[in-house]
């Protein structure tokens, strides 16, 4: 919840996980996926949903409808892959669709709204108010952060 | 300098002077020996000397100033101004691990070692100075090359030892003064370099195994298989853009495809591949310094140095290997008036040998030490209460030599005071096992031990069988692989049987704990056609379990790929590989998947064998394996005698010397009608039939098949045998499952048919 960052404006990968409407720094994602198949990885965490081949590379994929704490979804074929790349390797996130790269100042990033259940507030950097709507930051490191093993 | 470059000099710098100083130490060795050619004495010049030349630009002056009293005296041996010694080549050792630490250091922080090696580097310039008579150089004070290591402490007092691989042994008194050392340094003037290349051997690795020399004319090979590679692809992609392409074009590209790739995976494999000889060099300085320290006398003999393993497994090794010699020679070679009391050559012998066997390494060690004390072993796992007493009666031979892998029977006192090593036998074995391999002991008491360690060439593409459990399928490493079984119909139902609440196979008597593995992985798998059961008999930490599983699939090479970062609090996974279909699966890991399953829990299975041994411990229960031949209804044998059940198709049975006889695993099995040597019973009376029921006998390396109708059944019982029968071929009758069954003397029976086993080709 930096508010004295640069003033630089940054462009955010915008995407939709349970009704919120969340944004990721683009430069973070690698690429989106459709729906692939997953191979589940038993007694993993359960906001693992699987492993996924990325050309070869093997890739796990959480889910982050759980991860924010929201009900699972009935279906699962119009689910998107978004595969964040960071210094320790690839990890892929599930989210219910995606949605425009978006402009924003850093200066408009509040610290998220008392309504969001705590679990998920912990999940996020802060909002952006556009015209008429939120748009929550997402804070990939802390929402890929998933203990090894609880089942 | 150029910073950068700079680097690249004192990377080429370490990398060359490791290699040039292991080569010193064994020429120095050799040197020790007598009769070195004049050839070797140049080379021994040069390290030193390109070294010092090295050092002195890039400035490591430390280096170099002992690098140039050193080179005073290799000059003067050269010119063979000196006569080589045991005091000399202790000196020079000395030499090499002084230069190795500065160098270690500088691989390591940048920097020399602070130590500047005044002592040595005067007793160098000693030795040089023509004027002054040659002193006894090591007679002087040794010197603290390593002052981290506590010289006296650190030399093991086991001349006094009784023979026996020591760990067994009681200790020697702690007043025990050490005699033979300070005799040993009188007398011969000769002070060992203590145990300095363990810090050497360890430390050396970061800068020899950052790059590899590969021979330029494979890497040509290499790149003309990749040509080759990109002009199949180029192919495929025309073929998959034509409409009109035919099968048999896209099945001639497959194929190329296939070759090329099965070529450039050997190739780069062979790239990794190092002679396991990469480690053997080190092991005469580690060999010596432990022999005169211990005060023994050992000759290292190698055999098969050429032998090639993929250079991570060779960096895995050596530390385990290097461990087991020092046991070996602590506690397997006796000191040499031990020996000579034996009966025994005074000078003890290890041998190591290496060579590939069925797409593995084998490497034994092998010394002709006094062997392991089975009586000790028993007696040192009861006083660590590794076992209670009943059992510590029961185990077999094996089973007792397997105890010294036993975390915490490495008998701490003994690591700490006497051999001052840090690990025992159990992370010998942890290691070994970590890359797929395993140990084996064999041991005769009074003549030696030998220690075999299996590893798998390569880790990244290992061999799998894949099986399927509920809608996933999982690859099992075949390492780890013993048998596949297959359950039908009504023994599917009857097969599995619970022992104190847990599931157990019979399988040819033994109980075999089973692992299901839907259960074990907390998988959805709808109820399998339960007329079918599928049991992957699976070896781990010398145990065996039936992992149940719902369909097996094929053996397929797999490529292993490591799990992320949040897998990896999972020990039943060992990876992840991607399977054909483009889908990944995972990579069961064996020993996770045991210990998971708590299976590995002495109590369990010991409660499980127990069981089996029958309630009241008194009566031996024996195994029967039950036949029938027409005219007799109920015959047995002892399972024991049974090596295998077999079913040969009538047509195979050939005549050989007029007699009946199938081939069977490449040898000629005679076969022995039971009916026409058996009183009372009438030759095979079914004769009609197509296959021929056959139990093979073995003894003394020698099989014999036995023709009988039916095999019926095998069972456990108690069995109270009468020996009144005077009928020949019967050893005597039994009540077996409330009838009376006649016991087959199969010796008789080999005897009336001819056929002993002794001569049986």
């Amino acid at each position: 919840m930096d508010h004295s960052t640069t003033s630089e404006r940054c462009q955010l990968c915008t995407f939709f996980v349970g009704g919120l409407f969340l944004g990721v720094d683009v430069l973070s994602v690698q690429e989106v996926l459709r729906a692939r198949e997953l191979t589940v990885v038993p007694l993993a965490h359960t906001t693992i949903r699987g492993l996924l081949n990325l050309r070869g590379q093997i890739v796990t994929a959480i889910d982050l409808r759980l991860r924010l704490g929201f009900p699972p979804r009935e279906r699962d074929d119009e689910v998107m892959f978004m595969i964040m790349r960071d210094a320790e390797g690839c990890v892929a996130l599930l989210v219910d669709g995606v949605g425009d790269v978006i402009e924003v100042g850093d200066l408009t990033l509040e610290p998220p709204p008392e309504t969001i259940a705590p679990h998920a507030r912990a999940l996020l950097t802060g909002v952006h108010q556009l015209p008429g709507r939120l748009l929550h930051v997402l804070d990939v490191r802390h929402a890929t952060d998933v203990a090894p093993s609880q089942p | 300098m150029n910073n950068e470059l700079h680097q690249q000099f004192v990377r080429d710098m370490l990398t060359e002077s490791f290699e040039g100083l292991d080569r010193f130490d064994q020429d120095i060795l050799q040197l020790e020996k007598g009769g070195v050619p004049d050839e070797t004495l140049h080379t021994i010049f040069r390290v030193v000397h390109t070294l010092k030349g090295t050092a002195g630009c890039l400035g490591f002056t430390r280096i170099q100033r002992l690098a140039h009293a050193g080179e005073n005296v290799l000059d003067r041996l050269r010119e063979h101004q000196l006569a080589p010694s045991t005091a000399l080549a202790g000196v020079l050792l000395r030499l090499s691990d002084g230069l190795r630490a500065h160098l270690t250091s500088i691989d390591a922080t940048g920097r020399e070692a602070d130590a500047d090696h005044g002592a040595l580097i005067a007793e160098l310039d000693r030795i040089h100075q023509p004027s002054t008579s040659v002193p006894e150089p090591a007679a002087a004070p040794r010197p603290a090359i390593f002052p981290e290591a506590s010289v006296p402490a650190e030399i093991p007092v086991a001349t006094a030892e009784p023979a026996g691989w020591g760990l067994f042994d009681p200790l020697p008194e702690a007043s025990f003064p050490a005699p033979s050392n300070a005799t040993a340094a009188s007398e011969s003037s000769e002070t060992p370099p203590a145990f300095a290349s363990t810090a050497t051997t360890a430390t050396a690795a970061p800068a020899s195994s950052s790059s590899v020399r590969v021979d330029t004319g494979h890497l040509d090979r290499l790149m003309n298989l990749v040509g080759e590679l990109v002009l199949a692809r180029n192919q495929l992609m025309q073929v998959a853009q034509s409409r009109t392409a035919r099968p048999e074009t896209v099945a001639e590209v497959s194929q190329r495809l296939n070759r090329i790739t099965t070529e450039l995976q050997e190739g780069v494999m062979k790239t990794r591949m190092q002679p396991i000889g990469n480690v053997w060099s080190k092991l005469p300085r580690i060999v010596r310094d432990i022999a005169v320290g211990l005060g023994k006398q050992v000759r290292l003999e190698t055999i098969g140095s050429e032998t090639e393993l993929d250079r991570t497994i060779v960096e895995a090794i050596r530390d385990p290997l290097t461990h087991i010699i020092r046991n070996s020679i602590d506690h397997g070679i006796e000191s040499p008036e031990v020996r000579v009391q034996a009966g025994k050559p005074a000078e003890g012998t290890l041998l190591m040998r290496a060579f590939h066997e069925g797409g593995r390494v084998n490497i034994e060690i092998v010394d002709d030490g006094a062997g392991i004390n089975l009586h000790k072993v028993r007696q040192r796992a009861l006083e660590r209460a590794l076992l209670s007493a009943d059992d510590a009666a029961r185990l077999s031979e094996r089973e007792l030599i397997a105890l010294i892998f036993a975390p915490g029977f490495s008998t701490a006192e003994k690591v700490s005071d006497v051999s001052g090593r840090g690990v025992g036998m159990d992370v010998v074995r942890t290691n070994i096992e970590k890359i797929g391999g395993s140990v084996d002991v064999q041991t005769t008491a009074g003549e030696g031990t030998t220690l075999r360690i299996k590893i798998p060439l390569t880790l990244a593409i290992v061999p799998a069988l894949i099986v399927r459990s509920g809608a996933e399928r999982f690859a099992i490493p075949q390492v780890s692989l013993v048998e596949l079984v297959r359950l039908e119909g009504e023994a599917a139902t009857r097969a599995i049987e619970q022992v104190y609440g847990a599931p157990v196979f019979r399988l040819r008597g033994q109980l075999l704990p089973l692992v299901f593995l839907h259960a074990e992985l907390k998988l959805v798998s709808k109820p399998a056609l339960a007329d079918v059961v599928h049991i992957v008999v699976l070896q781990s930490d010398s145990r065996q379990f039936g992992l149940v599983v719902d369909a097996i699939c094929d053996t397929e090479e797999i490529v292993v790929k490591p799990l992320g970062k949040h897998l990896m609090g999972l020990p039943m996974f060992a990876g992840a590989t991607i399977m054909g279909d483009g889908r990944v699966a995972l990579i069961l890991d064996v020993p996770g998947l045991a210990q998971h399953a708590r299976l590995l829990g002495e109590n369990r299975e010991r409660a499980a064998s127990r069981q089996a041994a029958g309630a009241d411990d008194a009566s031996e229960r024996s195994q029967l394996l039950l036949f029938s031949l027409g005219g007799r209804e109920r015959l047995a044998m002892d399972l024991d005698q049974a090596a295998r059940l077999e079913e040969f198709s009538r047509d195979r049975i050939e005549f050989t010397a007029g007699r009946e006889a199938v081939q069977y695993r490449g040898r000629i099995l005679p076969l022995v009608r039971v009916g026409r040597h058996l009183p009372g019973a009438h030759a095979s009376a079914a004769t009609g039939d197509e296959k021929i029921q056959v139990i093979v006998y073995e003894k003394g390396g020698h099989a014999v098949g036995l023709v009988v109708d039916r095999i019926c059944d095998i069972i456990e019982e108690v069995v109270d045998l009468q020996p009144g029968s005077a009928t020949p071929g019967i050893a005597g009758s039994a009540i077996v499952q409330g009838r009376i069954t006649d016991l087959v003397d199969v010796a008789y029976l080999l005897n009336a048919a001819g056929v002993s086993t002794t001569r049986a080709a």
